[in-house]
Parts: C-alpha cells; sequence; structure tokens
C-alpha cells in the first residue's frame, strides 16, 4: 500500500501541471481535450465523447500583462489570470473551450475568446425554482446544443448510453469526493488544508473515473491508521476558490483546519449528484435546477447561509471563512446576508479576499492570525 | 402640482408624470393596494394590468445620483456589508431599501432618510427582477426579496449566445410570464385580468412607438435633438411605458423636435454650433451629467447616437406571448458579440456620428466589458475614432472630469484630423 503522502503527492502533480495531465491523457487515449470554464458545464457531455475535460481555472501568482489590453482593473482575478493564458497560447491544445455564462463577467469573457480553439456558449436557465419545468426543458435543450456542437467539432457521436454511463461515473466520483472531504474533516491531523485542496482539484484534470480509483486509494490509506487528535480549530470556508497555496499554508499555520467547504472550484461540483432519469440530458438539466447555495444559482430564498450554518454543527466548526474573490460581485451581493444569518445563529466569522495572482499575503496573514487568536 | 396637460411642454410633463407616479405609489400603498419594485427593462405590463403600483430602483437611484444625493445611500450600503465593487445602483438602492426598512421597524425617519434629496417612494410588497440588461439585477433582486421577506417574480431572459433568438428561449420566457400570471393571482387573490392585460400591452407599444419616433430626431443633420435629453426623458419609457403618461410626453417631445429642426433651431442652437457628432456608449455619468455634458459641448460635439435608450424600443404583438418574450430578450447587450457589436454599428450610422465617446462604467461589467470590441468593429467599417473614460453611474468617486475633458478635446482633435 503506498503511502498518504505519495498518493498525495501524484495528485499535487496532476493539480500543478494541467498540461502533462493533458499530455498523458492524449498519449494514453489518442484523443484530445476540452477546456471548461468555470462553472458547472455538464461535462459529463464532454467525458461522453472520450475527450478529456480540462477545468480552466486561471493560474496561482500568475503576473497580469497581456490581459490587460482586453480587461479592466474590475473584472475578477480568475477571468485575469485565463485572459492572460489564453493571449499567451497556453489553451491552444484544446480541441473546443465550453463556456458557461452566469454572470456578466462570463457573458463577455465567452465572446472575446482570443486562442485558437473553437468556442461552445451555453446559458444556464436561472428561473430554477418557480418555472422548474420550463427551466428544465430550456436547459436540456442548451446541452443538446453543446453536445451537438461538440460531435461536430470533434467529428463524434456521443449517445445517450455513452453519457448515462459518464453520469453514473461522475455520481461515483461525486460520492468518493464527498467522503474524502469528510475523512479529511476527520483526520484533520493528517490532511493539511492545501493537501485537501490538491486532491480535490486535480479531479479538474483527470477522467473521473481514474481521480476516483486514486482518491479510493488515499482514502484507504489515510484510515490504515486511527485519526490522530486534532489540537487546531476547525473552519468552513465559502467562496469561488481559495488559491493560491500560500493562502492555505496560513490555515495550517494558524491551526485552522479546513473541515467542509463550499467552494465553487470543490464542493459545489460534487455537493449533490444528477439524478436518475431515462433521458441523460434531461438528468443533467434537473441537476442544474435542484442545485442550490451558489451565488451563480439564482434562488429568490437563498438557502447558502443556512447551508453553511448547517455544515458548522454537522462538523463541529469554531466559524465560517468568507474567501471572497476579489471583484466577484455575484459572491459579494451573498455577504450581506451570510453576515446578518451568522450573527442571529451566532457563528463566528471572518472575510478575506482571494487575489489569484497574489504573490503577498501579510493582510491575509494578520487577518487569519488575529480570527485563530480570537477563536 | 396640477398643470395642464394640453398646454404643457414635454419638459412639465417629465417633471409632472414622474412625480406623480411617486404619488401614486404612495396613494396605493396607503390604500393597501400592492407597491412593485421592478427592474428597469423588466416586462410592467403583467402588474400594471393586475392593477399594482411601480417603482423603479434604477431610476430613482440614477435620480438620487444626479441630485447628488447617491453617496449616504452608498454609505447604508456598505455600512450593510456591500462590496463598494458591487453596481452602484444596486448599492444607492440597497442602501435606501435599509432605511425605509429601518422606518418601517421602528416609526422614525432615520436622519438620512429625512435629509436626503433622493425622491421618496414606498417599500415594495414584491419585486419584479429580468436579467435582460445584467445578470446583476438577479443578485440585487434576491436580496431585496431576502431583506423584505416579499415574493420575487423572477423572468430570466436567457444570454442569447447566437441570434437570431432561438425558439427554446422564446418558449422558456413565454412559460415564465404563464408562471408569473400564477404569482400574480396567489400573491393578489384575484384572477388574472387579461382584458386589461392587452390594453396595457398596446399601451406599451404606443409608448415604445413615440420613445423610438423621438430618438430619430437625432438622426437629421444638423440635430435639433440634444442626445443628453434622452437621458432625463429616459425615466417615462422606464417607469410609465405601461401607462399613457409616456406616450403623451414624448409625442409632445416629438412635435416640439419637430417645431425646432423646422425653425431652425438644433441642439446647440445655430447649425454651425454642431461641430462634431458622437455617439455615446453606456450608461450616463448621472452625478456628473452637467459636466459630461458640457465637455461635449465645449468642443461643439453634440451627442446624436446612443445605444442605451433603444434597450426599451420592446416592439412586439400585443395578445402573442412569444412575440413579448423575443421584444424583451432581443435586448442587444443580451446578444453575442457579432449581433451585438453590429446593433451598436446601426447606431453610430444612423446617428452620422463621427466619433465615440465610451463610458467605461465601473458599475456595469456587461455594457464595459466589450465597449472596445464594438467601437473597433464600428472603427474598422466606418473609420470613425474613439476615446474611453472612467466612470459611474451613481458612485460618485469613480469619475474624474480631467481625464473625461482630456479625453474628449483628444477625440475632438482626431474628428478635426478625419474630416
Amino acid at each position: 500500500m503506498r503511502t498518504v503522502e505519495e498518493i498525495i503527492a501524484e495528485l499535487k502533480a496532476i493539480a500543478d501541471d494541467p498540461k502533462k495531465a493533458m499530455e498523458d491523457y492524449k498519449k494514453e487515449t489518442g484523443k484530445g481535450a476540452v477546456g471548461i470554464m468555470p462553472v458547472y458545464c455538464p461535462e459529463e457531455i464532454v467525458h461522453a465523447s472520450g475527450y478529456l475535460p480540462m477545468g480552466m481555472w486561471g493560474a496561482q501568482k500568475k503576473a497580469i500583462s497581456k490581459a490587460r489590453t482586453y480587461l479592466p482593473p474590475f473584472a475578477c482575478s480568475v477571468m485575469q489570470s485565463v485572459m492572460e493564458l489564453q493571449l499567451e497560447g497556453v489553451y491552444d491544445d484544446l480541441d473546443a473551450v465550453i463556456f458557461s455564462v452566469p454572470c456578466d463577467t462570463l457573458k463577455c469573457m465567452s465572446q472575446k475568446w482570443h486562442g485558437k480553439a473553437p468556442v461552445i456558449t451555453f446559458t444556464h436557465p436561472q428561473n430554477r425554482k418557480i418555472a422548474k419545468d420550463a427551466a428544465n426543458v430550456f436547459a436540456r435543450e442548451e446541452f443538446k446544443i453543446v453536445k451537438e456542437k461538440l460531435e461536430d467539432i470533434l467529428d463524434v457521436r456521443i449517445s445517450n448510453k455513452a453519457i448515462k454511463n459518464s453520469i453514473a461515473i461522475y455520481n461515483e466520483n461525486r460520492a468518493v469526493c464527498r467522503e474524502f472531504s469528510d475523512l479529511a474533516a476527520e483526520y484533520a491531523a493528517v490532511i493539511k488544508p492545501s493537501d485537501r485542496h490538491a486532491v480535490l482539484k486535480a479531479r479538474w484534470f483527470m477522467e473521473k473515473s481514474k481521480h476516483t480509483a486514486l482518491v479510493k486509494e488515499l482514502i484507504e490509506s489515510v484510515k490504515a491508521n486511527p485519526a490522530p487528535e486534532y489540537k487546531g480549530k476547525k473552519v468552513v470556508v465559502t467562496g469561488i476558490l481559495v488559491e493560491p497555496y500560500d493562502v492555505l499554508d496560513i490555515f495550517a499555520e494558524n491551526g485552522l483546519a479546513i473541515v467542509a467547504d463550499d467552494l465553487a472550484q470543490e464542493t459545489r461540483n460534487f455537493r449533490q449528484d444528477v439524478p436518475e432519469d431515462d433521458d441523460p440530458l434531461m438528468a443533467l438539466a434537473k441537476a442544474w435546477n435542484e442545485f442550490d447555495g451558489c451565488s451563480l444559482a439564482t434562488d429568490a430564498n437563498k438557502p447558502k447561509g443556512q447551508m453553511l450554518i448547517d455544515a458548522v454543527n454537522k462538523y463541529g466548526a469554531d466559524a465560517v471563512i468568507v474567501c471572497m474573490m476579489k471583484f466577484c460581485d455575484p459572491e459579494e451581493f451573498d455577504y450581506p446576508i451570510l453576515i446578518q444569518e451568522f450573527e442571529a445563529a451566532g457563528v463566528r466569522n471572518l472575510q478575506i479576499e482571494i487575489d489569484q495572482e497574489s504573490t503577498a499575503f501579510e493582510q491575509v496573514k494578520t487577518r487569519i492570525q488575529t480570527f485563530a487568536e480570537i477563536l | 402640482m396640477e398643470i395642464n396637460i394640453n398646454e404643457a411642454s414635454s419638459k412639465e410633463c417629465l417633471a409632472y408624470f414622474q412625480a406623480k407616479l411617486d404619488e401614486e405609489a404612495w396613494e396605493a400603498k396607503k390604500a393597501g393596494k400592492l407597491v412593485c419594485w421592478s427592474a428597469s427593462v423588466a416586462p410592467p405590463e403583467f402588474c400594471v394590468a393586475m392593477d399594482i403600483a411601480m417603482v423603479y430602483p434604477e431610476t430613482h437611484a440614477a435620480g438620487a445620483g444626479a441630485r447628488k444625493a447617491s453617496q449616504d445611500l452608498l454609505d447604508v450600503a456598505h455600512s450593510k456589508g456591500y462590496n463598494i465593487d458591487i453596481c452602484s445602483y444596486a448599492r444607492t438602492n440597497l442602501g435606501y431599501m435599509e432605511l425605509l426598512k429601518q422606518e418601517a421597524m421602528t416609526g422614525e425617519k432615520p436622519e438620512k432618510l429625512a435629509t436626503s434629496k433622493a425622491a421618496y417612494v414606498p417599500l415594495p410588497d414584491l419585486v419584479i427582477t429580468c436579467n435582460n440588461i445584467c445578470n446583476t439585477l438577479l443578485k440585487w433582486y434576491e436580496n431585496l426579496a431576502k431583506e423584505l421577506n416579499i415574493p420575487c417574480i423572477i423572468i430570466d431572459v436567457p444570454f442569447n449566445h447566437t441570434m437570431p433568438v432561438a425558439r427554446h428561449n422564446k418558449e422558456y420566457i413565454a412559460d415564465q410570464y404563464r408562471a408569473a400570471i400564477k404569482q400574480l393571482e396567489d400573491i393578489t387573490g384575484r384572477a388574472f385580468d387579461y382584458d386589461k392585460f392587452l390594453k396595457v400591452q398596446e399601451q406599451v407599444q404606443r409608448s415604445v412607438y413615440w420613445w423610438n419616433k423621438v430618438a430619430t430626431y437625432a438622426f437629421r443633420k444638423p440635430s435639433p435633438l440634444n442626445g443628453f435629453d434622452l437621458f432625463n426623458y429616459m425615466a417615462l419609457i422606464v417607469c410609465a411605458r405601461a401607462r399613457d403618461y409616456a406616450e403623451i410626453t414624448f409625442h409632445k417631445f416629438a412635435d416640439e423636435l419637430e417645431a425646432k429642426d423646422a425653425a431652425g433651431q438644433y441642439a446647440f442652437g445655430a447649425a454651425e454650433n454642431e461641430k462634431h457628432r458622437v455617439t455615446w456608449e453606456g450608461i450616463a455619468v448621472w452625478t456628473y451629467l452637467g459636466a459630461t455634458f458640457k465637455g461635449l459641448k465645449n468642443v461643439g460635439s453634440v451627442m446624436t447616437g446612443s445605444a442605451y435608450p433603444g434597450l426599451w424600443s420592446l416592439v412586439y404583438t400585443p395578445g402573442d406571448l412569444e412575440s413579448m418574450a423575443e421584444a424583451y430578450t432581443n435586448v442587444y447587450i443580451n446578444t453575442c458579440g457579432s449581433n451585438r457589436y453590429e446593433e451598436f454599428y446601426k447606431v453610430v450610422s444612423n446617428s452620422k456620428s463621427d466619433g465615440m465617446v465610451l463610458h467605461l462604467n465601473r458599475s456595469c461589467k456587461l455594457m464595459g466589458l466589450l465597449n472596445n470590441e464594438g467601437a473597433e468593429y464600428v472603427n474598422a467599417k466606418m473609420g470613425i475614432p474613439f476615446v474611453s473614460f472612467d466612470g459611474d453611474q451613481t458612485d460618485p468617486n469613480v469619475f474624474s472630469q480631467a481625464q473625461y475633458e482630456t479625453r474628449v478635446q483628444a477625440l475632438s482633435e482626431m474628428m478635426d484630423n478625419n474630416k
């Protein structure tokens, strides 16, 4: 049996070098890769084509220069980074790129692509609760367009049977990711926040059944020893993503373990499974409309605050840390509601700013250090 | 205030009807009728058919900005946790809502509300939003509904990544119209009034006809219409297109412009004062409306083109929900780049513009992030120059008058060189 460190090192290597992961996949299968822009693309359709869906989450500590010509400073840092990378030709080995457009910045980004790969854009319906049936039909049609455009661009046929099979593979991966997230909470003394992130980020660059197998192996290896007592504090994080690694290391340095996340890059993708349906595109459509708790999925009931409070109670967390993506207005809109709900429920909380391109972390360090002392 | 509508000028009608709409909202509130806060390009037809009074937060925020009253409200929003990067219309309104909420809860008017120069409007009993001009309106109205614990009607108008508008898109919107009708029946406890609905739709079409007619006066060269006037008159196409107030006012305005043109009176007086014609892209800088206007006037540039007023060119066939769906989704900033740039080009070419002024509005990512692409498209077709300046619709802290004037002067020189 491999050690926990060995398996995490393998996953971290994949998370840190997506290009190599893609090249390895190409060598192994003879097929290419399709870029998946954030957020909530029905990736199963791409998986069913045999191509590798590759997450496009920018880059850590990437200096932004060329992108300044195309984006004002008030676009969020992930999109600045994606723009910089596309101008550098980093995405030119992809066979297609899929954009969803649940925020105004993504709408514009989908229309100003400078890479070589053809772009497929689709729109998620947002009247997801009161007009659920109509939203299901609309989402299904949009996903059908994605499927047909992929078939055209990649010159493949994507059968319903293949999509169903991919949904099953993805649901298994979702279940194993949930299990790993819970295990990371239980073994907080063993799995550092940065390890946890690397394991979950690697799923964006791997064929999902391989990710499932590796995470299963990791779970087994972790469980081989009893969970050592964890003496630090436990937090739940919410936001788009928590990067660079330096930020996660500040959590660890101050004795804060991440026992659950509500991140667009992590748990929001595997919190729930795609439901059973004879029509796999309808199953994917229903999954979107049933999805809850993301700033980019409209719901006038705004259930996110209660979901976070429930997570705090479930995992015995000491606080919620709101990791605010710089210039992400959908997330910024949720914050004033969250703090009222946290206060009413007696949940301690802290907001830190996430800027993917940042190379100096003194402010985050000071804020987390002070907060950890209060806890 | 009462006026003789037959004798009043369009400008007097504009001020009168704006004030009257706020009064009517208060009267409705006091009579126990429902008040709805609405996104500016959300369909009012459903609520008006059900005798619900409408209040428009974007127009209210713009008015607060123009009266230099937005800063106080922005400060309130900031104190409640709203980041300064959020749309300033939303922040102004959410700050205002907070003050009204405090008043409703305590029975006392908070000082910032008592001293505010913003129009005094009642709290809503429900809200209606539509994302045809941005998804920000979804987040903003989610928060209004949550904060006030009131129903939220959503008309989700999906981004048209391909044009023309796809059938499934129109069907989805029409289905939501039906869902909104059901929601309104539940909220009011009354059957939906389909007869009145048809009449309201017909009224909207007449209002839109006269609104579009007014805009055509800027196509004339020299232009009798000062394009900045459209920013002022816009209040009624937003707030009163479902009433005859808008139609009456715009009809008068069109007649006045016709008379001006016949008399040889133009936007800047004599014909020779119109040295250049420019298209303005983006929302107005409400907090510096006078300064932005004068900056252009000082160099003889008449604003003859703006795609912004065209957002309310909501032409459809009354009685046909899918036609109405298409009208509300077919807003140029809700469409793919190729269509959006072509629509912008039509505005610039119809207005016979010699240059373009791009407002890089910190509050509006959807309008701002593709500004350059649109201008470059037009530049390639018409060979006319453009400049961009940093601003904001109602946050007074972003705009720099010196930068604006320098850019506008530079544009003027480029237009001179282009002649």
